[in-house]
């Protein structure tokens, strides 16, 4: 108990120290780097070109449905890992239910294929 | 660092945990100014070069001559980006890859936390740098930076799955998550660490693993040639510098992941070897890994994108899926 308890605390301990060493040096960099903006160097960069219209747009819808096929496999592998712990133990009951379970995904995954979902045209 | 876990928490045990904790960060600094260096060095002879050779001797201080230069230049934030998220991204992307360090063991007795969660872990966290990269991208409010961001995503996104399921092989190999564990099933000859037995997944694992890295031949989000920079082209001094930090120290624990996972982790190739300290052969796999991650850089040339997304989804994660239920045929045979 003590060295699980123990070994959080370091997790937590390596968090602290993440978040405070960015902000010591860019705290650091502050206070030695020039500050002198100008209008121009505040511009966004466009090749040299004045930036034209705005670009938080909305974009392709593809990232979406990529953004779907991981959560169903990620999901996958989140039942996947006590599987695989456990699965010594287990046996032959275990690996049909999940060549049944896995099988269903696949399926999924060929019709995303059929469907082209992988099929990446522009950009 | 093993006897401190059994003892109950006190003020002089957490003050030994800080001082781990700032160990680990200079020993990652140093790291990375010199993977920086050696890459240079490596991929400059690889093309008849010499490499960085004017700051200190052999160029040894060229990485700590372009920190001080990071650290003393002008940090502008253009006037359409979204200041806070413009801010927060880079802290965003450096915490979680610091963080993940907590848990790598370099040795039978150098170890910090012992998590049973193991490789899960590091998914956890890896996936909240993707999320600073989207929100870097999108925050600047410029063309180039949306691009990569979204692209970065939707690759790291993509690339994540067989990563993980890559895995599963030697999970089921060993019964165990814990990374300990997994090192200590390795034991014997190099034949019996995991890389041959799951050669398959071996190769899933470090071809997912140089594409989450965003490394070449996989290097679409920051493809200088059509994205400028892809997603911190707004950024500039220290702010860059810390996805630069935040994407090598991602380098050291992916190398770390695979020597452990696939390559013995601290384990001789003999065990005739032993008398060798065990942290010592934890770095030299540590630095092969390393070095050919420099060395497929230097030899590949870029992807294209369509061709990126359809290895990861068409090839990989199949092969992936196929991999777990070899591996449970060949225990159940055995």
């Amino acid at each position: 108990m003590e060295k699980y308890i123990n070994s959080y605390v370091i997790v937590t301990v390596f968090l602290i120290l993440g978040i405070l060493f960015p902000i010591f040096v860019l705290w650091l960099g502050k206070q030695l780097r020039p500050h002198k903006p100008t209008d121009a160097k505040k511009t966004t960069y466009e090749s040299g070109n004045e930036p034209v219209g705005v670009s938080q747009i909305r974009f392709n819808v593809r990232y979406y449905l990529y953004a779907l096929m991981f959560v169903i496999f990620d999901v996958e592998t989140v039942f996947l890992y006590p599987w695989a712990v456990a699965y010594k133990q287990m046996g032959l009951f275990a690996l049909t239910e999940m060549i049944i379970f896995a099988g269903l995904l696949c399926i999924g995954l060929v019709y995303a294929w059929r469907k082209k979902v992988f099929k990446w045209n522009s950009i | 660092m093993q006897h401190f876990w059994n003892d109950p928490l006190g003020w002089g045990n957490a003050g030994i945990f800080i001082a781990g904790a700032v160990a680990v960060l200079a020993v990652v600094i140093f790291f990375v100014t010199y993977a920086i260096y050696f890459e240079r060095k490596f991929i400059g002879w690889m093309q008849f070069r010499k490499g960085p050779n004017r700051v200190g001797p052999l160029g040894l201080l060229q990485t700590v001559a372009d920190v001080a230069k990071l650290l003393l230049k002008e940090d502008t934030i253009p006037s359409k980006a979204d200041k806070g998220l413009f801010v927060l991204a880079p802290v965003l992307a450096f915490v979680p890859s610091f963080v993940v360090l907590a848990f790598i063991p370099y040795s039978m007795n150098l170890q910090f936390a012992d998590l049973n969660v193991g490789f899960l872990y590091y998914i956890a966290l890896s996936g909240i740098t993707t999320i600073a990269i989207v929100v870097g991208g999108w925050a600047s409010n410029n063309k180039y930076s949306l691009l990569g961001g979204m692209r970065s995503a939707a690759q790291m996104i993509s690339y994540e799955v067989p990563l993980v399921m890559s895995i599963v092989g030697v999970v089921m190999m060993t019964g165990s998550l814990n990374l300990r564990d997994i090192v200590i099933a390795q034991e014997g000859y190099f034949w019996d660490w995991n890389f041959l037995p799951q050669i398959l997944g071996f190769g899933i694992f470090v071809i997912s693993a140089i594409s989450e890295l965003n490394r070449t031949p996989f290097d679409l989000p920051e493809a200088e040639s059509e994205l400028v920079a892809g997603y911190h082209v707004e950024y500039s001094g220290f702010r860059f510098a810390f996805f630069m930090l935040t994407e090598y120290i991602y380098l050291y624990a992916i190398a770390c992941l695979t020597t452990l996972l696939f390559l013995g982790g601290w384990n001789p190739p003999f065990p005739q070897l032993d008398f060798i300290p065990g942290v010592l052969w934890f770095f030299l796999k540590f630095a092969f890994i390393v070095f050919t991650i420099f060395w497929i850089r230097a030899t590949f040339p870029r992807l294209r994108v369509d061709q990126l997304m359809s290895l990861a989804w068409k090839v990989l994660l199949p092969l992936a899926i196929l991999n777990i239920f070899l591996t449970a045929l060949g225990i159940e045979l055995m």
